[in-house]
């Protein structure tokens, strides 16, 4: 959007007024006809422009904050414009295969996007007797998910990882292998980058443009030497362009969002800057409903053909799940894959802890008719059997293996092979629904029958193969 | 019409305006040229603090405050049942038709109840002009649903004679049906009315709860039971079992009405009960189970003051309906979005902070909320019993249940279900901990499950509850010095533990027959494990058998038992019997008898 653009609109205010700077907050005096969440330009005195927004406006004070950072600002010489419009990002089909950076300006030297049309990037509560319920079975291609915490087409599942896990790696193949089964169309792949380092984005545009994805994937890029309060910005601003996609051109949409942990920490900076009374760990109390606003952000609806899979990545503080940031993650999607470093250490790729994973969407979208009759049996079954052999595990390191029963050896070389067979497969490793099914019936066949309590008799008769 | 002021702030939801002498506390107002709707929630002088109940993006300083004279409120009549609501009362299936958008949109205004939509209201054999009416008398009746007649009564607030009463036809809820007078003023009855929402419905006499509200839930009803009228609570991290939990109380239990209250939780999660609830039947009446239920939804993305709103709303219409003498169900997931919610706005209001920057009247509200929960006798006549039973969920951070809304919560519930993340992550659900959990209605409803089911009831849950303990201590045990030291008795009780966890407590939400267990069925399970442990117990104390003996010995029939919750359906117990028979008679056989 050009500069004349955006100045364009009705009641443009303009005040040299700047009373105090506070972190990434202006106090700007005397101002009127300000609204609330209304989008600023600040004028620095070397001409220099930055854009902000209204976080709190009376009579006499309106509070702004400045995306791009205080540093370098004064109080005289700086000009606030008020630019009478809320932050709207211009959206078009054409997004597509091009890369911006954190408020959605194109930085690839490409030509300048033609709008189709402008939408507010805060976005609007999707009517929940507007959606539908997802159930359109996605296969990642992934046994640990596909098998035990299946993903489908308008659900958010984010990754919990910790720093240096393979994250990355992981969100990669998944967006290669993603399909739904019996449908050409491919996902469209809406990218944002918030705060993470240029190698890690580097690593995505490669891995775009080597699959030949690239022309279907629109990137947002604020890479960590990029300023914090961006990163408030730019999960809307990918988002809004995904629900131009899903809901006005019929495109089913993979957002993938990295790194929700520097999300956070940039709205802890602000909260700390206004003085808001601090909830756990420093970030503010109303961290759970902000999350909410970009993570409810996925879905389906009556209607719309299209569809948006949020996969959010998050890299949890010292591996702690009980972070806030995990945690209020948790409580607001709709299940989690977990990553786990002493599987890594062990050489398993992909590190998945399947006990402390979940996908609470699976149950709709497996089954008779969309994966196999057999699969909730023998995902239950699954992850029965291997936190018993967890279980046993720690027991055997107190009284020894050769003090277990027979049985209970027997969940010990399950829970090897689950892990060597089952969960462990090559970066490049496509499997179909059917052959992680069957893999895992291989080692669930290393369990005596009797104890498969999960499965329903007729699928033990036809799966089933005692391999003693 | 009420007071205009003038906005001077905006700061998220609460907007501060001028202007306002003459407002009332908790008057409902209009804000800015959008007409947002908004609730005053602290006065100063003639500065009104308003929580605004959409979002306020784009509102300015000098623009209008109108007061609309009244508190909120919600429209209480025919036509609530099947409906979904946002929190404050709005439907948003007409929303959405209204605007045409996947989304909702700001300031839109839409009617609570139909208005044209017609009913067929049949008044009362025996009433007669001139009768003197209390509050609560019944004036008729409309069929709301096939599943509920709607028994139309006399508001709290409004007595005297019988001036007129309409006669049997097709009304809309806007039509006098009924005329009243007291000492000379004339009052026209609707077939509804409004009542504030924050203020409980008057009643005669609050009575014990005495009758389990049955839930088909096995570790629920036969170990930490519901009763009618009761409160509870369940408590648990993301992910442990909540939703599923409530979403189960709400689809099996044997109340007449269920109001469903997603306050601060996914979207998803209430479209699945709009999709699947006009298609599931109520396993008590047969009936589409939609046509009990009534859905408000604050989803998390919306708008944080109606969250705090949309708890009042909810109960304000369990209430009336247990004045028609029902007994309601109300669900609220989860009532700590809610408590956040008042956090949030206590916040902007710059309060003083409590626990965990939760103001200081937490607890009273948690208190002032569950005790609008209950069984009565209901004003009016003929006598009318009715009940409001209240489950909510609470969502402590990292799962801590030390902390303030959980800990304020256990101080005004009877029922504690809480949820262990542990046995979540090995997937045993309901993951509801049978060490720490509690009802205090376990005696009380002993009376019916003697009547009904059997008089053994009691005392088979109360060794289940002990089995249960003593493994708790000897998996301690275990786990400092192994196996090797345990008793043969302590062995068994490992045993019949694991039989119980899995055959028993473990319960799946999605599987079709074992989802929901009749009171018969889940008597007849714990029979046959007890029964099991019992003659078990004898033979391994008379050192007839170890266990390892009965362990190989039996091991097909445990498989079979284990599995029968999900193998056999509530119409074929006697399969259950048969079982028991076998295990019984093959377990003498092996001891030799
Ligand atoms: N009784 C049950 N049977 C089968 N699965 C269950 C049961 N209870 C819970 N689950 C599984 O656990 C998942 C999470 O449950 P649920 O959504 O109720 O958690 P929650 O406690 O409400 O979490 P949150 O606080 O994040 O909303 C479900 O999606 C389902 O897969
Ligand atoms: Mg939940």
């Amino acid at each position: 959007m050009s500069e004349a653009e955006r100045t364009r609109g009705l009641g443009v205010s303009e005040y040299e007024t700047v009373e105090a700077i506070k972190g990434p907050l202006l106090f700007v005096r005397g101002v009127s006809g300000v609204a609330f969440d209304e989008i600023v330009e600040v004028e620095l005195q070397n001409g220099e422009k930055r854009r902000g927004r209204v976080l709190d406006v009376g009579n006499e004070v309106a509070v702004v904050q400045v995306f791009e950072g205080t540093t370098g600002i004064t109080t005289v010489g700086t000009k606030v414009r008020f630019l009478g419009q809320t932050l709207e990002l211009p959206v078009s089909e054409d997004m597509l295969g091009r890369i911006f950076n954190g408020l959605g300006d194109p930085i690839d030297g490409g030509p300048p996007i033609v709008a189709e049309e402008k939408r507010d990037i805060n976005g609007e509560p999707l009517n929940p007797s507007a959606r539908t319920y997802p159930e359109d079975f996605i296969q990642t291609g992934v046994s640990a998910i596909d098998g035990m915490n299946t993903l489908v087409r308008g659900q958010k599942l984010p990754l919990f990882s910790g720093s240096g896990l393979p994250h990355n790696v992981l969100a990669a193949q998944i967006a290669r292998q993603a399909t739904v089964r019996g449908e050409q169309e491919e996902f469209a792949v809406v990218f944002a980058a918030i705060g993470i380092k240029h190698d890690e984005a580097l690593f995505f545009k490669k891995f775009f443009e080597e699959t030949g994805a690239i022309s279907k994937v629109a990137m947002f890029l604020n890479l960590a030497n990029e300023p914090a309060m961006i990163r408030l910005v730019t999960p809307r601003v990918a988002l809004t362009l995904a629900e131009y996609l899903a809901y006005e051109r019929d495109m089913h949409v993979l957002a993938i969002i990295t790194d929700m942990t520097n999300y956070a920490e940039a709205l802890r900076e602000i909260s700390a800057a206004r003085e808001e009374v601090p909830g756990r760990q420093g970030y503010p109390g109303y961290m759970y409903s902000d999350l909410a606003t970009i993570y409810e952000r996925a879905g389906r609806a009556h209607g719309k053909k299209g569809s948006i899979t949020q996969m959010p990545i998050l890299t949890m503080p010292n591996d702690d799940i009980t972070h806030p940031i995990p945690d209020l993650t948790g409580y607001i999607t709709e299940g989690q894959i977990v990553l786990d470093r002493s599987l890594y250490n062990r050489g398993i790729y992909p590190p998945i802890n399947v006990l402390m994973s979940l996908s609470r969407l699976m149950k709709e979208g497996i089954g008779e008719g969309k994966t196999r009759a057999d699969h909730a049996n023998v995902s239950d079954q699954l992850y029965s059997a291997y936190s018993r052999a967890q279980e046993l595990r720690s027991l055997a390191t107190i009284i020894g293996e050769e003090s277990l029963s027979a049985v209970d050896k027997k969940y010990l070389r399950f829970a090897e092979a689950f892990e060597r067979r089952f969960l462990s497969q090559g970066v490049n490793e496509n499997r179909s629904i059917e052959e992680t099914l069957d893999i895992a019936w291989e080692v669930l066949s290393i369990l005596p029958e009797r104890e498969l309590t999960n499965i329903k008799p007729e699928f033990i008769k036809k799966y089933y193969k005692a391999r003693g | 019409m009420g007071v205009v002021g003038k906005i001077v702030r905006i700061s998220g939801p609460l907007v501060i305006a001028d202007g306002m002498t003459g407002a009332q506390m908790y008057e409902m107002v209009e804000v800015g040229e959008d007409r947002l709707i908004g609730e005053i929630n602290r006065i100063e002088g003639d500065r009104a603090y308003i929580q605004v109940y959409e979002s306020t993006t784009g509102v300015k300083p000098g623009e209008p405050v109108y007061g609309t004279g009244y508190p909120l409120s919600v429209e209480l009549g025919p036509g609530l049942l099947t409906q979904i609501y946002d929190g404050i009362q709005r439907p948003l299936e007409l929303i959405k038709s209204k605007t045409g958008s996947i989304f909702v949109k700001r300031g839109v205004k839409v009617d609570p109840l139909p208005r044209e939509k017609k009913w067929h209201f049949k008044p009362v054999d025996g009433l007669r002009k001139g009768d003197k009416l209390e509050p609560g008398a019944l004036l008729g009746t409309v069929q709301e649903t096939p599943l509920i007649e709607h028994r139309v009564l006399l508001p709290p607030n409004v007595k005297g004679k019988l001036v007129e009463l309409a006669s049997e036809g097709d009304y809309t809820i806007e039509d006098t049906i009924a005329v009243v007078e007291e000492e000379g003023e004339k009052k026209e009855v609707k077939l509804y009315h409004r009542w504030p929402a924050r203020i409980p419905r008057p009643f005669r006499d609050k009575l014990e709860p005495t009758e389990p509200l049955l839930t088909g839930l096995r570790i629920i009803d036969t170990l930490f039971p519901m009763a009618k009228g009761g409160t509870g609570a369940i408590p648990g991290g993301f992910g442990t079992g909540k939703t599923v939990t409530l979403h189960g109380l709400a689809q099996w239990s044997a109340a007449r009405v269920v109001i469903y209250i997603g306050c601060g939780e996914r979207g998803n999660e209430m479209t699945e009960v709009l999709e699947r609830f006009p298609k599931y039947k109520d396993p008590w009446t047969g009936r589409p189970l939609m046509e009990r239920t009534i859905l408000i939804a604050n989803t998390s993305n919306m708008p944080v003051a109606a969250r705090e709103a949309s708890i009042y709303v909810g109960i304000t219409m369990a209430e009336y309906y247990r004045d028609q003498g029902y007994d309601v169900l109300l669900v609220a997931d989860s009532t700590s979005r809610w408590a956040e919610a008042l956090r949030e706005i206590a916040g902007r209001l710059e309060e003083m902070p409590a626990e965990e920057g939760y103001p200081s009247y937490l607890a009273s509200r948690l208190a002032e909320f569950y005790e609008r929960a209950g069984r009565v006798v209901a004003q009016g006549t003929p006598e009318r019993i009715g009940s409001v039973t209240v489950a909510g969920a609470v969502s402590p951070p990292g799962g801590d249940f030390t902390e303030p809304v959980t800990s304020h919560t256990k101080r005004f519930i009877r029922v504690f279900w809480a949820l262990d993340t542990a046995l979540a992550y090995s997937r045993h659900y309901p993951a509801i901990n049978w060490i720490i959990s509690y009802s205090a209605y376990a005696e009380t409803v002993k009376e019916w499950w003697h009547k009904n089911v059997s008089p053994e009831w009691y005392d088979l849950r109360t060794e289940a509850m002990n089995i249960l303990l003593r493994e708790d201590e000897v998996k301690e045990i275990v786990r400092l010095v192994g196996t090797e030291g345990l008793s043969e008795p302590d062995k068994l009780v490992l045993l019949t533990a694991r039989l119980l966890k899995d055959g028993f407590l473990k319960q799946n939400a999605f599987d079709p027959i074992d989802a929901f267990s009749e009171p018969v069925k889940q008597f007849k399970l714990l029979q046959a494990m007890i029964y099991f442990h019992r003659n078990a117990m004898k033979l391994v104390q008379a050192g007839k058998l170890n266990v390892a003996q009965i362990q190989d010995g039996l091991a097909d029939e445990f498989s079979e038992l284990v599995r029968a919750r999900f193998t056999v359906p509530n119409d074929q117990v006697e399969k259950i019997d048969e079982l028991r028979e076998r295990i019984l008679n093959k377990l003498s056989q092996l001891g030799g008898e």
